[in-house]
């Protein structure tokens, strides 16, 4: 009888012959219901406002502009994700160099492309051809140029996209990897030290793979980031999902429902990025 | 083996004059900034020999113990193991200072083994033992495991080849420490308090490992330790240290038994109570 009243199975528990009177969280109860009568305003006011055709959002959901801009807001992602995360690796072992230039490098470029609103470093990096008529490779103050081309050719609005993403990426993960690879303490370096092994072999087999347990979920989260990020480079029309759907809504003057097209798709996305990274974590923790 | 040699008998010489000592250390002056934490320390030990570094903490013998495989640089003066000079390569009447990647190399006469055991955390007990000798010495990964999985049962870890070091107790940690050192064959094993971070009852089965390694054929041994016991049972030599110097240098009942310095006496005296 005591252990079913500490449990509290069942509603009136008795005590030495007497009722127990729960507690009563009136505070937690009138914000539950706050909370719900908020939700159903803001639904209905969605789901029955005259002025939103739900029709077009059932329409364009899965048409093949939308579909594609979906596809191109994917490659985005995992594109600027990848550049991203080997200029962070990059940026973050510069970081933690013993000569003060080279870290000093690492830390200005963390400073500029952390301070740079993104929106501003995609539409730099869109109009580079303004300033930059042609991108040339050879050697710097010399004439010998080993090619050249024009840079309308090769600045595309989708690499633009992925290289500024990308710049502005590596600006945080750099400081995450900086931060995982501190992390991992220092009698681990001794340790490798006294077995012969060299900083690089240190860094590739006993740092690194430690850092990245501690890596992996900001990791997680900066893809997440990147992903919401993409939607962005709608101002230089990257080819992504947002400038697909605003290019629609140019066309039929549906803003509003192209709007909900597309966040329906970034959370459908963000669902399956959330649940990878749930299960990620979770084996993580198994270790 | 115990030739008790005066600590500064040797002092002076380019070379090292005696073909079997293992470490001489010379000369040596070690600061930190500008605190100076070694002082015109010379100890020579001979191939085979344990020697126990005792004294009081902050006495330097730590440092002195990391400077002998260069994880930390000497200030003034010369550390040689095995006849090669630590951290510079000879070369026509000059000193060249080693790259990383050489240094790495030299380092391969010595094994340590740490106070905090520093075994890789993401790797298991045999892993750990295996890394350096396949990653480093380039040994068949066949041969390194079955090296490996003999020294683990050497040091008494049979069971344990596919433990994380997470999972293992400290003094098991500590014997797998031994075992990783121990597998590059190193000719000079240094131990740095390899006790002091154990409960009291896991200190013996890892001073019995210890004492395995001692008697081992040639293995020259150096232990920073504040167990009397094992340095009397072990130690041919035993060198006490004091704020940054070497005080008093002899055999283990010389030093433990009959000290002649005062700061010894007082140690002991604080320590064996």
């Amino acid at each position: 009888m005591s252990l079913r009243s500490i449990t509290g199975v069942n509603k009136t528990v008795h005590h030495e012959g007497m009722e127990i009177v729960p507690v009563r969280h009136w505070g937690r109860l009138t914000l539950a219901a706050f909370v719900v009568v908020i939700l159903v305003v803001v639904v209905t006011s969605f789901a029955t406002n005259p002025h939103i055709d739900w029709s077009v959002v059932g329409k364009y959901l899965f048409s093949p502009a939308i579909l594609n801009g979906l596809w191109g807001t994917l490659q985005l992602t995992f594109y600027s994700m990848i550049f991203a995360i080997i200029l962070a690796v990059v940026i973050a072992v510069m970081r933690i160099s013993e000569s003060r230039i080279v870290s000093g490098f690492a830390a200005g470029y963390v400073y500029i492309f952390r301070g740079i609103p993104l929106i501003v470093l995609l539409i730099f990096v869109g109009n580079l051809g303004l300033f930059f008529k042609e991108f040339t490779l050879g050697i710097p103050f010399t004439d010998i140029v080993f090619f050249s081309v024009p840079s309308k050719d090769v600045m595309t609005p989708f690499i633009a996209a992925i290289i500024g993403l990308s710049l502005a990426g590596s600006g945080y993960m750099a400081e995450i990897v900086r931060a995982g690879l501190l992390s991992v303490g220092r009698g681990q370096h001794e340790a490798a030290k006294a077995l012969g092994a060299t900083p690089s072999m240190t860094l590739r087999y006993i740092i690194m793979p430690q850092a990245l347990r501690v890596l992996i979920p900001p990791m997680g989260n900066e893809l997440i980031g990147m992903l919401k990020a993409t939607a962005i480079v709608s101002v230089i029309a990257g080819g992504d999902l947002l400038t697909m759907a605003l290019g629609i809504s140019g066309l039929n003057y549906r803003t509003i429902e192209m709007l909900i097209v597309a966040t329906i798709w970034y959370l459908i996305v963000i669902s399956v990025l959330s649940i990878g990274q749930y299960f990620v974590e979770r084996r993580l923790a198994e270790k | 083996m115990s030739a008790i040699q005066n600590a500064t008998a040797n002092e002076g010489t380019e070379k090292p004059m005696s073909t079997t000592a293992m470490v001489s250390i010379r000369e040596v002056d070690k600061f930190f900034g500008d605190t100076q934490v070694l002082f015109d320390i010379n100890l020579e030990v001979q191939a085979g020999e344990t020697v126990c570094l005792i004294g009081p903490s902050g006495s330097g013998k730590s440092t002195l113990l990391r400077c002998v495989n260069h994880l930390e640089k000497i200030t003034r003066g010369s550390i040689r193991v095995d006849g090669d000079l630590l951290g510079y390569r000879a070369h026509r009447g000059k000193l060249y200072e080693l790259r990383e990647r050489e240094a790495a190399q030299q380092r391969l006469v010595t094994g340590m083994v740490f106070q905090q055991f520093n075994l890789f955390q993401h790797m298991t007990a045999l892993e750990n033992v295996t890394f350096a000798a396949v990653k480093v010495k380039g040994v068949a990964k066949a041969d390194a495991i079955a090296r490996g999985k003999s020294l683990l049962t050497r040091v008494g870890l049979e069971g344990k080849f596919n433990s994380y070091p997470a999972q293992l107790s400290g003094g098991q940690q500590q014997r797998v420490a031994i075992a990783r050192a121990m597998a590059m064959d190193p000719k000079v094993m240094l131990f740095d308090e390899p006790t002091s971070a154990l409960d009291p009852e896991l200190v013996g089965e890892v001073l019995a490992v210890m004492k395995d390694v001692a008697e081992t054929a040639g293995m020259t041994l150096l232990v920073v330790t504040h167990e009397m016991g094992f340095a009397r049972e072990v130690a041919d030599r035993v060198v006490f240290m004091d704020s940054g110097r070497i005080v008093e240098v002899g055999t283990a009942s010389q030093v433990l038994d009959t000290p002649t310095n005062d700061r010894t006496k007082a140690f002991l005296s604080a320590v064996l109570r």
